[in-house]
């Protein structure tokens, strides 16, 4: 069924990803492998481990970009470049061209969440789903010969063998900066939704028309420490040492 | 259509969870190991342990990839082949022990010098530092030598305590962060997750680091500033908070030894140090009175400055008028320092600016009322929300020591240490330098067959302690605690093979290491020690380093260099425990330790490592291992951490002490000890009460708490040193005013850097070579995935860093025309490599660096010759010499801190030319051991496909 | 992206077989002639090859017949749909001209337009891709039907040469339809190297409003799948010797050949005349395809550096 679902799914589940405080630990990479690996459908291979081409399947990877404003000095603190990590995975989106060209049937989305899956029963290992995702949400395993990508863990969102709290996506439960947020963003009620509304949490490539689920929070603006040089707390007040006796003098009685 | 598939939702994740400890890196964080038909499922973060409350990092989370490494080690094995050809024989542990016993018999008989034994990343010192002790040795350390002993001992001599794992910003009340050259494998996740919330809560975050990556990368501000100036940056701080008149008065009064009078009497073997009674009590100028008296006579108004007359017609005059008069001087002036540190004055200012306003115009309170180790009693908690970090970027510089210590004056200066919304102690810490012991390791300390007088460590009060001979040459083979590094805390491990293959200060017989790299990213000078291993005496055919024993888990590159291998156990595999007499996990506001146990058995024959060296000190018959008739004390290192007490009722963990389990800290031993901390999560915590937990320094309840937790016998409350006397001791020594004297050799360099205020000199490397020809600086950062050299035979991980690049800043890129994949020379001092760039804009115009510890050695870690680790990865190491360049003063200076010994990792100083494009870095070396068997595909976890 | 040789020979081995199979369809050659009958087995061989060639890079070629389930959103599925039904009026035609022959003027339109359509689903198997800007053109769907109607009739013309007759005709229609795909070709082209990019690092990232985004690090230095799938660059000058290597082999050559072939109306000049034609053409097609593939930058490649 690789239609997409009719109506808008009642829910959408998603990620809401921070780049202000993602600080590229990859923490979520490595969780996010080791759930799956054992997980939901064939394990995530690794080729060539311990060798030159060594080469794996992954859901989820942080790529690092480098920021550098036009025209800006880059070093210094005024308009310097800047480091971005920017972790990446599948954004389940609702119109998601993954799952419309799949001739077998095996992507989907799912109807009462808007989670894309693939039933790798079903899968031929084509790699048109990989072709059409323009933002690398799926990398098919070599080994098993089938479509892999991120299933929001499904299997743990959903899992009543966990305790309530651990009941989100492996990658949001291990990230050291709470840099993942996992909720559904067809309720604007839901934390996530709340977060994107105020810190104007954007789409990734709006252009593609595929209108992501996951968003992500931009870097929040700041204040370089240059604008505080000629802050009043540091109006000088001293006429060298001598004055400096002198208000220390002042300041010891009041003790 | 056909209806959607039905995914099996609620699949139970393993068979069992067991709760451990992580050892991926020295963040010690509780992990839960989730059990699966035996096999390890999966491992997340213990949503319970205080350290990471959850959350793991990629390190933490790819630990099955570690556990199951092709490159473990499989048996104890003893060299047959030549040293470095990584030809071994397999042998039993009976003959191994047998051997190593045989081999560390002989040397305790005859010579205990003659044993060096030194640990790398140990998390068992207190065991291996006790077993050194009890063998006779004065050659112990582990390696905060060449990791951050600057940090360690600047902060135990100023503050009682340093950053590391012995402290932590007040993550939930700071309101100002200010981060200086901190790696990521050092309380990585709580870092991560106090930054987390200082963004949540929209308080700035500042980092100081030529390279912006990791934390630097999320900072509100980033100081791109050139290495090795951070202390003049730091001190142009002081200078600008001084003028405005920025600082807590009450705070250094209380807390700081500022009002002490030091000694105004040039020529003379008193000068500069502390004015005493005959009571040995420092003395203070009463105000009001005009009388010296005794520091904390009653209702003494102590004087912050005056040059005081004494009855003897010397003079004296407060320390912090020395302080003021220092740091008030133009030089200090951040215009006078924009140059030399590549921050604008502007950036200074405002980073002053912001200190002093959120110190002292956002002050916070806690309404708490407690009483001051003087019996006074305070309302509540002022809080100066300013908090500081700091790691190896200050430490591992040749200046590091001072700019350590500018740090924490700075912070004494604004009040910011263990108040609420600043650096706060995490216990055991604070402790005064007095509850330190003097290092030991003289002649007098030491003997055949008989144990060292006391502990190796420690820190000396004066050059009267200094571990050297009558001639003033050095007695350790480190030359720790020797006029070359008179205040080596943590020892010299850099050190340890160049000097015993150069017999000085004398040859050793065996060298006993652990989990230590030496023999290639944990030394300078890679290939100079390469070569010391396989030096032979050409007389006696030996090698000059005869013996070698070595344990490790892993095929490190180490292991090709030692003579007999005692093989390690992974970390899911032993028994360990995270102690208070050791680096425990304390929080601020929680005494904590940890164990770990073995949630796996060993599938191959091994024993961790404290075991063996139990197993050895028993059949050493070493006192405390063995008892009188020679019966080995403990069965194993579960049983000696259970059982063993270093003081009555103190042993190595406080938690479930006592018969029935119920005391915290001190009690008796309990035989269910290690069962409780299983069933608690491998963890125990206890709480501090509300009222002891800030100023602990100097706060009643907090130092009762300690003495009933038994970090103390009695209160040991701490007085900041912002005046060093120990420092001005040695230079009293280097003037020869003051017994013992100094060598002259040693003189001018002592002068120039123990000053007993922080201060700032140009890095020795920077100052030995010619800035033209060797324009850039080059350093390296850690990558957060991964540890050491540990992550490069983990197959996840190594995907992520599998080679490392040099990264170049655009603008030296543009000037010698280098694209991302071109190669250059990188050409210092001592050596040269050839690498792959990479470009990179957002650095420190003039640094150069890469990712440290990803280059291996072809053939170790079980990776296939070919590996791209081997091939194009590399260590800078080639290019550091563990001695300075030739000044002509026929000396060849160790490249290290003048005061700690510290390694200078930092002080690098490079060219680079274009290269030729080329397949393989260089240096590159021969393999180091026959490829091993490895699979070329893994599907982890497979058989659980659902 | 990769330009696989599987695909590549699945493209081009079924369009120049499916542009016989619609040719043969029209009747233009003669169903009794033993040229034809064989031209026949070549088209059903080509298609057949191609659809085999394209199962070569599945994971799981054993589960290719679910690919046909899902005709009503996948182009692939419609394709792989179409592949099928269309065997039925091409073999059902080829047993006529093999056995009776005979053209059968509806079967042989029948086959002739779900022919095109096959083409066309095929063609639109990238062209339907928005994540690869340089295939998502309707001159995508324009070129595949051209090239393979230029393919079959330069087949065709060939065939009617070995069958010792006049292939002028089908020659005559082979010249505008190869002018018409190789100019189709070149539009083909001239959006590619005129397109602006629908997404771009700053779009990717959403950094724009900060500067502009540069790859700093992969997320993993090696290549990974989608960097093999879709990280291949060819370089700007190899692209345009080989572009005009393209239509030199598979345009101007034939082109010269046919009208060779035209003047010189029968016999072994002929037949050879047209057989290189058809050479040259399948290895400007080879080319062509490969390039369509090389030269097609990946959305995806906007998050490492490609």
């Amino acid at each position: 069924m690789t239609s997409l679902p009719s109506l808008p799914t009642p829910k959408k589940l998603g990620l809401v990803i921070d780049l202000d405080v993602c600080v590229g630990c990859h923490a979520c990479v490595i969780s996010c492998k080791e759930w799956n690996t054992g997980g939901y459908g064939a394990a995530l291979s690794d080729q060539n481990p311990y060798g030159a081409d060594v080469s794996g399947t992954f859901l989820n990877r942080i790529h690092t970009f480098e920021v550098v404003p036009e025209g800006g000095q880059v070093i210094g603190e005024a308009g310097e470049a800047r480091i971005v990590h920017f972790p990446k995975s599948c954004l389940h989106c609702e119109d998601a061209p993954c799952v419309t060209v799949c001739p077998t049937g095996a992507s989907y989305k799912r109807a009462e969440d808007g989670i894309v899956l693939v039933d790798e029963s079903k899968c031929i290992g084509c790699g048109l789903c990989a072709w059409s995702c323009a933002y690398g949400a799926r990398e098919m395993d070599l080994a098993a010969g089938v479509m892999k990508k991120c299933t929001l863990c499904v299997d743990r969102i959903y899992n009543e063998t966990l305790q309530e709290i651990d009941r989100v996506p492996s990658c949001v439960r291990t990230c050291p900066a709470n840099a993942r947020h996992y909720g559904d963003l067809a309720d604007p009620a839901s934390d996530v939704s709340r977060m994107v509304a105020e810190r104007g949490g954007y789409d990734l490539m709006p252009e593609q028309g595929t209108r992501p689920t996951n968003k992500y929070l931009p870097p929040r603006p700041r204040k370089p420490l240059a604008a505080s040089a000629g802050s009043p707390v540091l109006a000088e007040n001293t006429d060298g040492a001598k004055g400096f006796f002198a208000w220390l003098d002042g300041m010891l009685d009041r003790i | 259509m056909t209806s959607q598939p039905r995914v099996a939702l609620s699949e139970p994740v393993s068979d069992e969870v067991r709760k451990t400890t992580c050892y991926m890196c020295a963040c010690r964080c509780g992990i839960d190991v989730h059990l699966k038909d035996g096999k390890v499922r999966y491992i997340e973060g213990n949503r319970d342990h205080p350290v990471n409350r959850g959350v793991l990092c990629a390190k933490g989370s790819a630990g099955i990839m570690q556990h199951y490494a092709p490159a473990r080690l499989t048996g104890p094995m003893l060299r047959t082949g030549p040293r470095g050809s990584g030809e071994f024989k397999q042998i039993s542990w009976d003959e191994a022990l047998s051997l190593a016993t045989n081999w560390l018999g002989e040397v305790r008989q005859n010579d205990p010098r003659k044993l060096a034994f030194f640990t790398g990343r140990d998390q068992s010192q207190s065991l291996t530092g006790f077993w050194a002790q009890q063998f006779g040795t004065p050659n112990y350390a582990a390696h905060g030598g060449f990791c951050s002993v600057n940090m360690a001992a600047a902060g135990i001599m100023t503050i009682g305590g340093a950053f590391w794992e012995f402290g932590a910003p007040d993550w939930d009340r700071t309101k100002l962060f200010v981060m200086f050259g901190v790696a990521e494998d050092h309380d990585s996740n709580p870092i991560k997750i106090g930054i987390s919330k200082l963004k949540k809560r929209g308080a700035r975050f500042v980092s100081v680091n030529p390279v912006r990556t990791g934390y630097s990368a999320v900072a509100d501000n980033w100081i791109g500033i050139r290495p090795g100036t951070d202390g003049l940056l730091i001190l142009a701080i002081v200078h600008e908070l001084l003028k405005a008149r920025k600082i807590d008065v009450d705070y250094i009064v209380r807390y700081s030894n500022a009002t002490w009078l030091v000694v105004d009497a040039p020529g003379t073997a008193e000068h500069g140090l502390f004015l005493r009674d005959k009571d040995g009590k420092v003395q203070v100028h009463e105000t009001v009175t005009e009388q010296v008296v005794a520091l904390g006579a009653k209702g003494a108004r102590a004087g912050l400055y005056g040059r005081v007359e004494l009855p003897d017609g010397r003079f004296a005059v407060p320390a912090f008028q020395l302080l003021a008069e220092k740091y008030l001087d133009p030089q200090y002036a951040p215009e006078a320092v924009a140059k030399e540190t590549g921050v604008s004055a502007e950036t200074i200012r405002g980073l002053a600016a912001e200190i002093a306003r959120v110190a002292f115009d956002e002050a916070i309170s806690i309404d708490q009322p407690w009483t001051d180790v003087n019996g006074q009693r305070h309302e509540s908690f002022i809080g100066r929300p300013v908090s500081f970090h700091a790691m190896r970027g200050l430490s591992a510089h040749s200046n590091g020591f001072q700019t350590a210590r500018a740090l924490h004056m700075l912070q004494v200066l604004i009040g910011a240490v263990d108040c609420p919304g600043a650096f706060r102690f995490e216990p055991p810490y604070p402790k005064p330098i007095e509850a330190h012991p003097t290092p030991h390791g003289k002649a007098e300390h030491f003997g055949s067959n008989k144990p060292l007088s006391g502990p190796h460590l420690g820190f000396p009060r004066g050059p009267e302690d200094l571990l050297v001979d009558a001639d003033g040459q050095p007695m350790r083979i480190d030359k720790a605690f020797s006029w070359d590094a008179p205040i080596s805390a943590h020892g010299l491990m850099h050190m340890v093979i160049a000097n015993a293959h150069a017999g000085d200060p004398y040859p050793v017989d065996l060298m006993f290491l652990y989990m230590a790299n030496m023999a290639w990213n944990s030394s300078m000078n890679t290939a100079g020690v390469i070569k010391m291993l396989e030096d032979k005496d050409p007389e006696t055919g030996e090698y000059r380093i005869p013996k070698i024993i070595y344990s490790d888990a892993y095929s490190s590159e180490m292991v090709a260099y030692a003579d007999l291998i005692l093989p390690d156990t992974t970390y899911l595999e032993r028994h360990d425990c995270i102690s208070l007499l050791d680096r425990p996990i304390s929080e601020p506001d929680a005494v904590q330790d940890a164990i770990r146990w073995p949630v796996v058995e060993p599938d191959r024959d091994v024993r961790g490592f404290q075991t063996v060296l139990l197993d050895l000190g028993a059949r050493l018959k070493l006192p405390g291992f063995a008892d009188n008739h020679g019966k080995p004390l403990y069965k194993d290192y579960a049983d000696y951490i259970v059982r063993h007490e270093r003081r009555p009722g103190i042993g190595p963990l406080a938690g479930f002490r006592g018969s029935n389990g119920e005391r915290s800290g001190r009690g008796a031993a309990n035989p269910e000890q290690m069962q409780r901390y299983i069933d608690n999560g491998s963890f125990f915590s206890a709480h501090i009460p509300l009222e002891a937990q800030f100023f602990k320094h100097a706060n009643k309840a907090y130092q009762d708490f300690g003495v009933r937790m038994g970090f103390f016998d009695e209160p040991k409350p701490v007085i900041f040193q912002l005046y060093q006397e120990t420092l001005q001791k040695f230079r009293l020594s280097a003037e020869g005013v003051r017994e013992p004297v100094a060598p002259v050799t040693h003189r001018q360099r002592i002068l120039e850097t123990f000053d007993p205020l922080p201060s700032w000199y140009r890095p020795f490397e920077e100052a030995a070579v010619n800035g033209d020809e060797y324009p850039y600086h080059a350093i390296t950062q850690r990558p957060a995935a991964m540890y050491h050299s540990w992550g490069s035979m983990n197959a996840w991980l190594r995907q992520i860093h599998t080679r490392n690049p040099l990264y170049v800043p655009g603008p030296i890129c543009d000037e010698i025309g280098l694209v991302d994949g071109d190669w250059v020379w990188v050409i210092s001092h001592h050596g040269r490599i050839k690498v792959e760039v990479a470009r990179m804009e957002a650095v420190n115009s003039s640094t150069i660096w890469t990712w440290n510890a990803i280059g291996k050695r072809e053939g170790a870690w079980a990776l296939d010759k070919d590996a791209p680790e081997a091939k194009k990865g590399f260590l800078m190491n080639h290019l550091i010499h563990e001695l300075l360049p030739p000044k002509g003063d026929g000396m060849r200076w160790s490249n290290s801190d003048p005061v700690t010994g510290q390694a200078a990792w930092y002080d690098l100083r490079v060219r680079i030319e274009k290269a030729e494009r080329a397949g393989v870095s260089e240096p590159h070396f021969a393999a180091v051991a026959p490829e091993r068997q490895h699979p070329d595909e893994l599907r982890y976890g497979q058989e659980w496909a659902k | 992206m990769h330009p696989a040789p599987s695909i590549i020979l699945f493209t081009t081995l079924s369009g120049m077989g499916y542009g016989l199979a619609a040719v043969l369809g029209l009747g233009l050659l003669d169903p009794t002639m033993i040229g034809t009958k064989v031209a026949y087995a070549l088209a059903l061989a080509l298609i057949s090859g191609g659809l085999l060639a394209s199962t070569l890079h599945l994971g799981n070629p054993q589960r290719a017949w679910r690919a046909l389930s899902q005709w009503r959103s996948s182009w692939l599925s419609r394709e792989g749909v179409m592949a099928i039904l269309t065997f039925a009026p091409l073999t059902f035609s080829a047993w006529l001209a093999a056995i009776e022959g005979r053209h059968v003027v509806a079967v042989g339109l029948l086959g002739t337009v779900m022919c095109g359509v096959t083409v066309y689903c095929t063609a639109m198997i990238y062209a339907s891709l928005r994540s690869i800007q340089a295939w998502n053109t309707g001159l995508t769907p324009l070129c595949y039907l051209l090239f393979a109607a230029a393919g079959g009739l330069l087949l065709a013309t060939a065939f009617a040469f070995v069958n010792g007759g006049n292939g002028a005709l089908p020659a005559a229609l082979a010249l505008p339809a190869l002018a018409a795909a190789w100019v189709a070709k070149n539009a083909w082209w001239t959006r590619l190297r005129m397109l602006a990019p629908l997404s771009t690092p700053e779009s990717a990232t959403g950094l724009g409003h900060i500067g502009h985004v540069r790859l700093f690090e992969r997320p993993h230095i090696n290549d990974n799948y989608l960097t093999r799938e879709m990280g291949f660059k060819v370089a700007r000058k190899h692209a345009a010797k080989l572009s005009k290597l393209a239509m030199l082999a598979g345009g101007a050559l034939p082109m010269l050949l046919l009208i060779v072939a035209a003047v010189a109306g029968q016999g072994t000049l002929a037949i050879f005349a047209a057989v290189f034609a058809v050479a040259g053409y399948a290895l400007g097609l080879v080319v062509e395809r490969w390039l369509f593939f090389a030269e097609a930058r990946h959305a995806v490649m906007n998050y490492y550096g490609g």
